[in-house]
């Protein structure tokens, strides 16, 4: 316990109550407190109104991505003693929609991830559960951190694209794909290369990478759109324009 | 009212909801399952699982022993038919996962490979690295995009059920993002909300894990079974109570007190082995042994001195640093991630503070073997429920399993059960739906000033730790029953700051508490009835196991007053209750 304090300025809105605004909250400084940690002390002792999305608190379900000092960050893996002495401004993600507070609407993102068909697709008449489908360590790790996404959507708000093009599917979408494209046990991949290639922001992604920074599980999305392009792209051309070669 | 219908309605998103919505799906595609969850479900804390999920696969397992670990480490409360059950279906839940995508670790020929871990005496446990539960959660929920028969109801949290002629056929709830109440029709309801560990103050779980399922089922009428029995998982982080995965020790990692020692030496778990010794990790021994018995021997190193002071209470030390880099890097890579971040500890340089912290809650809602309650048409699955595999001890890695396979239990049972029943209409539904919207209204609408939410549960957390936890006795039961009487009438006081119908996760906070103190006093009044010692259920007053008054389930009913605490009399098929050993000595099967 220490005397110091930090102040928080905290994005808010109530859609029912007027426009936004920015409010202040001066909460006790602890030196292995996240910024998660300094909401939680305004919402349960200061003021209860203060809306935000948190649960595991352990940088794994995903929830509780926010802009902090202008930077997208999970606030349950940002340090409040790393932007000492303050003031630490949270906003809502950017490149979203805001619906109350620090709340921001996902539904588009939830649509995007649906699109991309993240699920194993087989050939198989039906599942035989007697063994698993091999799958070697080797041709585990060519997918294996794609996997590792939580869908935080920092990826989204650091985005460049999404910023300028809605409908673009973005990066954690697009990892996503690639994820199963590269999984040995999968055969959706020209399935799932029609709806990236359809899509119109990949072609706009400039690989700046801003999306593989920001990622809090080192997913590098920037590098899977990049393999997907170089892989798919020739791929997903060849096959419209020899459609007789599609059921290959 | 808003107003929609579904064959079948499953309240809570994480893996078992997720395997009983697909369950449904496959058992008959013609029904209609409606998927209401609090939270998006990759957010669900199934995610947080770490370690594994056991399931015999190996040629050198078999179904005894896997029967045998579990009911051993139950210390014979678990239901011996439901344990063969789960065993005999365990393998097939998990390839079928395998063939939905999840990323297991692998070994060189290709096949899944398994590791050790505690109170097994064979390595049985699948593992995707030591991201178990994030990979099987999302692997089942993206799995599930493709069904159009689901239609997910994300954020919106169920605040009753609604019964007719004697059957449960939907529940109200509220919608996060317009504060809407919503009534839910189904012919079958399933809930797989998940624990309860946030009643206690020093926990693994998330947020969200507030028991709300619990609270449902018993406000129906329905008995919570076993409450009495909480699981310490014997390494948590200081503080944050991060979990640092039981894998660590199933990879060779050792528990070490102030003195250097490993002191689970000193506690009927067996004898060390050098690390280097190729015999070492050594199956249900040593670091290996149950998670009761080892929580509990931190508790008599920490009464004789002999664990360290830190500034969040005192700690013992897990040393994985012989296992090097690389191995630390492949197997158990978010250990490294979790205690640099929150400890600042490197794993590979430095040994890792832990201390036992508040993990999984065996108790639950009373189901039979098809996640049937014995309100007809309510189902239960996943850690809200209460089979009984897991009795007063669950063994790591049992849980994740447990989820897949009463989930697609319950999900099959449900969706035979509901055919051709028609919902009932009528003027009884009416009453609990509008009885359900003055009581949210009633709340929301309370003058400024009244009790705070975060207040009632810190004492709620505080009465809990101090009266139920690792060791209990009379009084301090009696006291923490005292005081949950007193916070349940605070409960009633409580007043929001938020008025906004949007998005308003106050209003939420409100619920949840009202449910966590109520089978909070069904958890008191079941421990302080039950005059005996048994897995994870210490009374220092009565140490000793008592097979022949408490061999039994503890049944809670709600009332008016107190808690009613029936029992009901565990199932033995083949292996009569026995001592349980653990280490080198312990043979195999208990023979």
């Amino acid at each position: 316990m220490s005397d110091t304090t930090i102040q928080l300025e905290v994005f808010r809105y109530r859609p029912d109550n007027g426009g936004p605004t920015f409010q202040s909250y001066e909460v006790p400084y602890h030196d292995d407190w996240v910024v998660l940690d300094a909401l939680n002390y305004v919402k349960n002792y200061i003021d209860g109104s203060l809306s935000f999305r948190w649960s595991c608190r352990m940088g794994v379900c995903g929830s509780c991505g926010m802009q902090v000092n202008g930077e997208p960050a999970l606030t349950c893996a940002a340090f409040v003693r790393d932007h000492m002495p303050g003031p630490i401004r949270v906003e809502p993600l950017v490149n979203f929609p805001v619906e109350r507070d620090l709340v921001v609407d996902i539904n588009g993102f939830m649509e995007k991830l649906d699109h991309v068909k993240p699920y194993l697709v087989r050939d198989d008449e039906a599942d035989d559960l007697s063994a698993e489908y091999l799958q070697t360590p080797t041709q585990l790790d060519r997918y294996k951190q794609f996997s590792m996404c939580i869908n935080c959507m920092l990826c989204y708000a650091a985005c460049p694209v999404i910023g300028r093009v809605d409908e673009f599917i973005g990066p954690a979408a697009l990892a996503l794909a690639q994820r199963y494209n590269l999984d040995s046990r999968d055969q959706g991949k020209n399935m799932r290369q029609d709806v990236i290639f359809q899509n119109e922001g990949i072609w706009e992604c400039t690989f700046v990478g801003e999306c593989s920074e920001v990622c809090p599980k080192h997913v590098d999305p920037a590098g899977a759109i990049q393999q997907a392009k170089l892989e798919g792209a020739v791929d997903y051309y060849k096959r419209l324009l020899t459609p007789w070669a599609r059921r290959s | 009212m808003n107003e929609s219908q579904h064959d079948v309605l499953i309240i809570g998103a994480g893996g078992a909801g997720l395997r009983a919505a697909m369950a449904v799906v496959e058992a008959n595609p013609d029904l209609s399952i409606g998927l209401v969850s609090k939270v998006y479900p990759m957010r669900s804390h199934t995610v947080a699982a770490e370690g594994g999920m056991a399931a015999v696969i190996k040629d050198n397992d078999a179904r005894e022993h896997h029967i045998y670990d579990t009911i051993s480490g139950s210390d014979w409360l678990a239901d011996q038919d439901a344990v063969e059950m789960f065993v005999d279906e365990a393998p097939r839940e998990l390839i079928q996962l395998e063939h939905w995508g999840c990323p297991w670790s692998r070994e060189d020929s290709g096949h899944v490979a398994v590791r050790p871990f505690g109170g097994m005496q064979i390595e049985r446990t699948w593992y995707a690295a030591d991201k178990t539960g994030f990979h099987v959660l999302h692997a089942l929920f993206q799995t599930s995009l493709q069904f159009s028969q689901i239609t997910r109801y994300d954020e919106y949290f169920a605040t009753s059920l609604i019964t007719a002629d004697g059957r449960c056929q939907g529940c109200v709830a509220l919608e996060l993002r317009t504060g809407e109440l919503h009534v839910l029709r189904a012919n079958a309801v399933i809930i797989c909300t998940g624990g309860f560990g946030r009643i206690f103050p020093f926990t693994t779980n998330g947020s969200i894990k507030t028991g709300d399922g619990l609270a449902l089922a018993y406000r129906a009428g329905v008995a919570l079974k076993d409450m009495e029995f909480v699981q310490y998982h014997p390494t948590g982080l200081p503080g944050t109570g991060i979990l640092i995965t039981e894998a660590s020790r199933g990879e060779g990692g050792i528990l070490l007190n102030n003195e250097g020692r490993r002191y689970l030496q000193d506690y009927d778990l067996g004898e060390p082995l050098d690390v280097h010794d190729p015999r070492h990790p050594q199956n249900r021994a040593m670091e290996l042994g149950p998670r009761d018995r080892l929580s509990q021997a931190f508790m008599h190193e920490q009464a004789a001195g002999r664990t360290f002071d830190g500034e969040y209470g005192d700690y013992v030390q897990l040393d994985v640093r012989h296992l090097g880099e690389e191995r630390i890097d492949s197997r158990i890579p978010f250990v490294r991630e979790l205690a640099s971040n929150y400890a600042g500890i490197d794993p590979v340089v430095e040994p890792i503070p832990v201390r036992p912290v508040v993990h999984y809650t065996m108790g639950g809602i009373d189901t039979d073997v098809h996640g049937a309650t014995t309100l007809p048409g309510l189902y239960a699955a996943g850690e809200c429920a209460c089979v009984s595999i897991n009795g007063a001890n669950r063994l790591g890695s049992n849980s994740l399993t447990e989820l897949v396979v009463f989930g697609a239990r319950a999900g099959r049972h449900a969706a035979t059960a509901v055919a051709g029943q028609p919902l009932s209409d009528g003027p009884e539904i009416d009453r609990q739906v509008a009885a359900e919207r003055d009581r949210i209204a009633e709340l929301r609408a309370r003058p400024a000033g009244g009790e705070r939410i975060a207040v009632i549960r810190d004492d709620l957390n505080t009465a809990m730790e101090a009266g139920a936890g690792i060791f209990r006795d009379e009084a301090s039961l009696s006291a923490c029953c005292a005081t949950l009487r007193e916070l349940e009438e605070r409960v009633a006081r409580i007043s929001l700051d938020d008025t906004s119908p949007v998005y308003n996760t106050e209003l939420i906070s409100a619920l949840e508490i009202d449910g966590m103190v109520d089978i909070s006093r069904a958890l008191a009044h079941a421990a302080l009835d039950r005059t005996e010692s048994r897995g994870s259920h210490q009374r220092t007053d009565y140490a000793a196991r008592d097979d022949a008054n408490y061999l039994k389930h503890s049944m809670a009913y709600r009332t008016d007053g107190d808690p009613r605490i029936d029992y009901k009399d565990v199932v033995i098929t083949r292996w009569p209750p026995a001592d349980r050993v653990y280490g080198s000595s312990a043979g195999k099967d208990g023979k």
